[in-house]
């Protein structure tokens, strides 16, 4: 890439990637850590099971719990779904 | 100019007319700039009025930054600027009074020339041309003025100061006189001091005055008497150049003064203004910018080559001119060199060149600090040759270094307003958007406070201008830290006791916001109201007259909303109307004009009823303002719900129509637009027949003004209310007045016809026992000798066209068509125009099979027209053939279309696109008539050519081609062309496929598997655009063939696309990314995820952003569907954190 196109890339591409970021959770970037690309993952992955009912009737009847409940859980388990975020390196 | 009886003055004083003409027409040779008039009028000053040119009668001051820690607030603060201001306004005062006591002294005397604007009583002529007399017969007069000079005298020429003893000097002064308004009369006392010098020496003498402060305004050079466009002619010039005998200096008249801003500037003080220091290495480069060098530098050293260098640019740049060793600078010097040269790029550098040194200059921002930058814009800003572009180039400046300084700026903050507060009243919008961009980046950076301390000495400034541009930079500062903010304030303002000035400043704010912000004044409406409600019952009628103004803004932004908020106004604006006269009175009607509409309708009716009696006797006033005022008020009035249409029917129209229905309103066109637009107004309650029967007979008036007028009117009511109201005779009345206004008319524009067509359509079918009186007027115009008659008959019947069908008066139509047949050879190209979308028009309604001329006859008298280059012309051909095309092809024989065809190929070139849109789509409606293999070999034959845009137009045509016959007839063709060795040819063949695909959408499918080995072939080329225009095939083969199963070959596409994905040129990754995302849609986004997935955490860097944008789109088209698809990392869990993705896991 030469440097002009870099340049460019740096004044048009990025300033609209930033708006994407700050308009839509869940998209990424190149420095972006394992950890929150899967919590993003997750999230998505519990909150599509509510919205596809045969999916969730499934998961009801595997849990032998009520739909509600099941609903509830995958809700709670938005928070921090895959645990807390692990300890900075650098710092 | 002096009575009659006197004796004219022989030019015995004077130099013979010829030497003088000699003189004349050297100066005009040598000075000779054909580019001298257009660059004035790119340059701001000399475009602007004085009033707009009183900026560079201000100056700045610097003020401390109170907020900065440990830094001195001492000398310079607000209370300094507050000192100072009061200075200024005392030294006014003085200056005022001083110009009474001598005005006074003179009258006494008898002689009042103290105001130079004014035309000298027929006294003081006479008393100059007996001085003349005197002198010329050569007798000795004692002179008050230059006895120290009596040598000199008789060679110097008489000066004409102003127009003082013009018809006396008329046959001797020098051809270039300097105007009247070079000489102030206020400052006579200030030069009457320096007796011994003559005139000439005044204004070239340096008077070495002590600066009281930092003028870095006045100090630009432009101004600076050393430049030689404004340097005085010294005595030695003047003796070289007039002969020796004949000429002698005349005494000056009493009362005249040097220009005081000439005489009285101080010399440059070397701290502020950079330029102007005196060193001796700068002798030279300073030599040049006196104008003794007279050739340009185009090649600066450091700089490089710019776009261009003007003199003045010399005086302010002198410094960088020369080569100078750069060891002995110091850091400052260094530093000061680097901004000008970085200035000097961006203001007259070419564009690549501008760009970098404007990021420099921004990046460096804070290193060079703010005044060094500053020290150095601000004079360029203010000079007086300055361009729009060179401006605009400074502004951007500024507009990016505040950005970078931040607070450091606030020292600046006053010149940096004085200079930027002007553009706020520039008649260019884009300047006043600027303005107002730079000044609210000023106050975001500066602060309120800092920015309310700077600004407020300037409220109750003695110059009005200076208030003026205040209170627009006030408004600015509301609307970018918050009205809320400013309010308290404000509200002190409005209410201050010490000055009117700063009352009427503080409202004029208060309306500046209400006009910059709109609606958004909503929320604070009631504040912003109380806040100037007061100074309707002010001391001043100017305040009065502002608030009223104030108030009246505050209403149009606040319209419909926030009547509530006028509560406490309503009665004082009432009650004022009745005490008011002039130009109070029209500020309060324009307030009450804007406030009757948001009321409820009982209320509304109720101050209508009010308000009506003042405006039926504003009606007989002969100012135009309030003429104008009234008729707007009348209209805000008439538009509300609560006035009745008896209430307008009994009281208003009477007097209205006797006031404003005149011939003398009809000829200013001010005038002309406000009456018919009040007049609508109020037909919309009254309804049609009341006022066209009103006006109807005056369309037989003699005066052509006042009948356009009153077709205007009906025009605009008819079109808005239709023309049922309008009974059996009305009827009768109005087609006559029309047909006579039409036929009268002596200067054909678009009001009569326009009128003429309008109330024919709206009557309809009732117009047909007038059709034959007005078709053969028509008739009778289309012969007429003047091509502008023939040209509005032709217009005529295209607008009657439909009406006359619709009277079913078939035999006339034909007797037209044939007529304008006829006219075809026709030389005026609007004319012929305007005869040929005629002729479309009756082809339009009568239809192809009974058009008369038969269509066999019409299209080949066309084909010869179609080469015709007007652009009129142009389009209403192609209209008139491509109905033909679509409707009648089968009258005409295939080799007359195929002639067309090669016509319109240049049409293709045209510059308007309704043109050609109109060809492109004309080859589609040959094509279906015809087959498609002639007319493609055609288009395709023109891909070779080398305009781009013909080029361009050809694919567009190609794809509409296959669009109407089929693609299977185009594909196969194209396909072949493609394996022309040409690049221009095979792009062609590529983008018309890309058009082909995008038309045909799911037909696709058929053809995917035919075009892949070409697709390959082009994905896989050298050439960028190649695989550009490929990947935009692809888009649309993806987007067609999605879900009818072409997956396989789509597949093989992708690989192929896939790969491009790195490409850096704009154009190319975006049409390889639509590509992608239209893979997406066809393949499913699981795929895709399987290849981004490839490069999400790659190590290189590139890979990484590259992949993750692939991922960022894919994530947003299809982020549900997606989640099937995530693979599973549970593996990587560790610690607290497991990535199981357990609710997936789970089966029954």
């Amino acid at each position: 890439m030469s440097s002009r196109a870099e340049g460019e890339l740096r004044y048009t591409a990025n300033t609209q990637l930033e708006h994407l970021h700050a308009r839509y959770t869940g998209t990424g970037h190149a420095d972006i850590t394992k950890y929150d690309w899967l919590t993003h993952q997750h999230r998505d992955t519990l909150s599509s099971i509510p919205g596809h009912p045969t999916l969730l009737s499934y998961l009801a009847i595997a849990d032998g719990e009520a739909k509600g409940r099941v609903k509830f859980e995958l809700a709670e388990r938005m928070l921090q779904p895959c645990g807390p975020p692990p300890p900075k390196e650098d710092d | 100019m002096s009575s009659p009886d006197t004796p004219r003055l022989v030019d015995s004083f004077s130099a013979p007319k010829e030497v003088l003409q000699e003189f004349a027409d050297l100066a005009e040779e040598e000075n000779f700039d054909p580019f001298a008039e257009t660059a004035s009028k790119r340059q701001v000053a000399a475009r602007q009025s004085d009033y707009h040119n009183r900026r560079f009668n201000r100056e700045g001051v610097e003020s401390a930054d109170a907020f900065k820690q440990g830094g001195d607030a001492g000398d310079s603060g607000y209370k300094e600027a507050m000192r100072l201001q009061m200075l200024e306004k005392e030294e006014a005062r003085v200056r005022r009074a001083i110009e009474d006591k001598e005005r006074k002294r003179e009258e006494e005397e008898g002689i009042s020339a103290a105001d130079l604007d004014k035309t000298p009583p027929r006294a003081e002529f006479q008393a100059a041309e007996k001085e003349l007399a005197v002198i010329s017969a050569g007798a000795k007069r004692k002179r008050r003025w230059d006895v120290a000079e009596p040598s000199e005298v008789a060679k110097q020429e008489p000066e004409s100061t102003g127009e003082w003893s013009e018809k006396a000097l008329e046959e001797s002064a020098p051809k270039k006189r300097r105007s009247r308004w070079d000489a102030t009369p206020a400052e006579a006392s200030a030069v009457a001091e320096t007796p011994k010098r003559s005139r000439w020496d005044q204004a070239a003498t340096n008077t070495e005055d002590d600066a009281p402060m930092a003028q870095i305004i006045m100090n630009a050079p432009g101004l600076n008497q050393d430049d030689k466009h404004n340097r005085y002619l010294t005595d030695e010039e003047l003796d070289a150049i007039l002969p020796p005998t004949g000429y002698v200096i005349v005494t000056p008249p009493a009362g005249y003064a040097v220009n005081p801003a000439r005489k009285l500037m101080p010399p440059p003080t070397p701290v502020y203004s950079g330029f102007q220091i005196q060193e001796d290495s700068d002798a030279a480069a300073q030599a040049e910018a006196a104008g003794l060098a007279p050739d340009l530098p185009t090649e600066i050293p450091g700089v490089g080559s710019l776009a261009f260098f003007k003199a003045e640019d010399a005086q302010y740049f002198a410094k960088i001119l020369k080569e100078e060793d750069e060891t002995v600078l110091s850091v400052d010097e260094m530093k000061e060199r680097k901004i000008m040269r970085l200035l000097l790029k961006i203001k007259n550098g070419t564009p690549p060149v501008r760009k970098t040194a404007l990021r420099q200059i921004t990046d460096k921002a804070r290193e060079f600090g703010a005044g060094p930058l500053f020290d150095k814009i601000l004079p360029l800003l203010m000079e007086r040759t300055l361009e729009d572009q060179e401006r605009h180039l400074l502004v951007k400046v500024i507009d990016r270094v505040l950005y970078k300084l931040d607070d450091l700026v606030r020292p600046y903050v006053h010149k940096i307003l004085v200079v930027i507060e002007p553009l706020l009243i520039d008649e260019d919008y884009y300047a006043r958007v600027e303005g107002r961009e730079i000044i609210s980046n000023l106050s975001k950076a500066a602060g309120l406070a800092h920015m309310i301390s700077t600004m407020r000495p300037d409220i109750d400034h003695a110059d009005e201008y200076v208030r003026n541009t205040t209170a627009r930079a006030f408004s600015v500062v509301a609307s970018a830290l918050g009205i809320p903010a400013l309010l308290p304030f404000l509200k002190a303002v409005c209410r201050s006791k010490k000055s009117w000035q700063a009352r009427h400043t503080g409202i004029r704010i208060v309306q500046q916001i209400a006009i910059m912000m709109g609606c958004a004044v909503l929320p604070h409406l009631r504040n912003l109201v109380e806040a100037i409600a007061h100074g309707l019952s002010d001391e001043q009628q100017k305040v009065r007259t502002m608030t009223a103004l104030g108030i009246a803004a505050l209403a149009e932004a606040a319209a419909p909303y926030g009547i509530e908020s006028f509560d406490e106004v309503l009665k004082p604006l009432w009650l004022g109307i009745r005490l008011h006269r002039g130009k109070g009175l029209a500020a309060f009607l324009k307030a009450i004009g804007f406030i009757i509409p948001l009321m409820d309708p009982e209320y509304a009716s109720y101050y209508t009823k009010e308000v009506t009696v003042i405006l039926i006797r504003e009606f007989q006033t002969s100012d135009e303002e309030m003429k104008k005022i009234v008729l707007k008020v009348v209209k805000q009035c008439a538009a509300t719900e609560g006035v009745t249409a008896s209430y307008i029917k009994q009281d208003i129209l009477p007097d209205f129509f006797k006031a404003f229905w005149v011939r003398r309103m009809a000829l200013d066109r001010r005038n002309f637009k406000q009456v018919v637009e009040t007049t609508v107004e109020l037909a919309q309650k009254s309804g049609v027949a009341e006022i066209v029967g009103r006006i109807v007979n005056d369309l037989k008036d003699e005066s052509e003004p006042f009948r356009k007028m009153v077709m205007e009117t009906i025009t605009n009511v008819v079109s808005s209310l239709g023309a049922s109201d309008i009974d059996e005779r009305l009827e009768v009345r109005l087609v006559d007045g029309i047909i006579y206004a039409f036929q009268e008319q002596t200067t054909e524009d678009q009001v009569m016809l326009d009128g003429f067509g309008t109330v024919v359509n709206a009557l309809g079918i009732r117009v047909k026992p007038y059709l034959t009186q007005i078709v053969s007027t028509v008739l009778w115009r289309l012969n007429n000798k003047s091509a502008k008659v023939r040209q509005q008959a032709a217009d005529l019947t295209t607008r009657l066209a439909v009406v006359i069908k619709q009277c079913g008066e078939d035999q006339l139509l034909s007797k037209l068509g044939l007529v304008l047949f006829e006219q075809l050879g026709e030389e005026y190209p609007d004319t012929l125009g305007s005869i040929i979308a005629a002729e479309g028009a009756i082809a339009n309604v009568v239809g192809m099979t009974q058009m008369n001329p038969p269509v066999k006859d019409l299209l080949p008298r066309m084909t010869p027209i179609l080469r015709n280059r007007h652009e009129k012309v142009q389009e209403a051909s192609i209209n008139l053939i491509g109905r033909i095309a679509d409707r009648g092809a089968e009258f005409v024989p295939a080799r007359e279309w195929m002639r067309i065809c090669f016509e319109l190929l240049d049409l293709l070139k045209a510059h308007k696109k309704g043109i050609r849109r109109a060809a492109v789509n004309s080859f589609g409606y040959i094509a279906k008539s015809l087959g498609p293999q002639d007319v493609l070999s055609v288009l395709l034959t023109n891909l070779r050519v080398q305009e781009r845009q013909s080029r361009v137009c050809s694919t567009v045509a190609i794809a509409i081609v296959a669009e109407t016959c089929g693609p299977f007839t185009c594909i196969p063709a194209i396909l072949n062309e493609y394996r022309t060795a040409e690049l221009n040819v095979r792009t062609g063949c590529l983008k018309a496929l890309s058009f082909v695909f995008e038309y045909v959408g799911p037909q696709s499918a058929y053809y995917c598997d035919s075009v892949v080995t070409m697709l390959e072939d082009a994905l896989t080329d050298r050439d960028l655009v190649h695989r550009q225009t490929a990947s935009t095939i692809v888009k649309h083969l993806a987007l067609g063939v999605a879900g009818l199963g072409c997956e396989d070959s789509m597949l093989h596409l992708m690989n192929l696309v896939w790969p491009n994905c790195f490409e850096t040129s704009p154009h190319v990754i975006g049409a390889v990314m639509d590509a992608i995302e239209a893979m997406r849609v066809t393949l499913g986004p699981g795929i895709l995820l399987s290849y981004v997935l490839q490069g999400l955490f790659h190590p290189a860097r590139k890979v990484r952003e590259v992949y993750w944008r692939i991922y960022n789109a894919l994530y947003l088209g299809a982020e549900d569907a997606l989640v099937p698809f995530y693979p599973d990392l549970g593996e990587l869990s560790e610690g607290q954190n497991v990535y199981d993705r357990h609710p997936l896991q789970m089966f029954i």
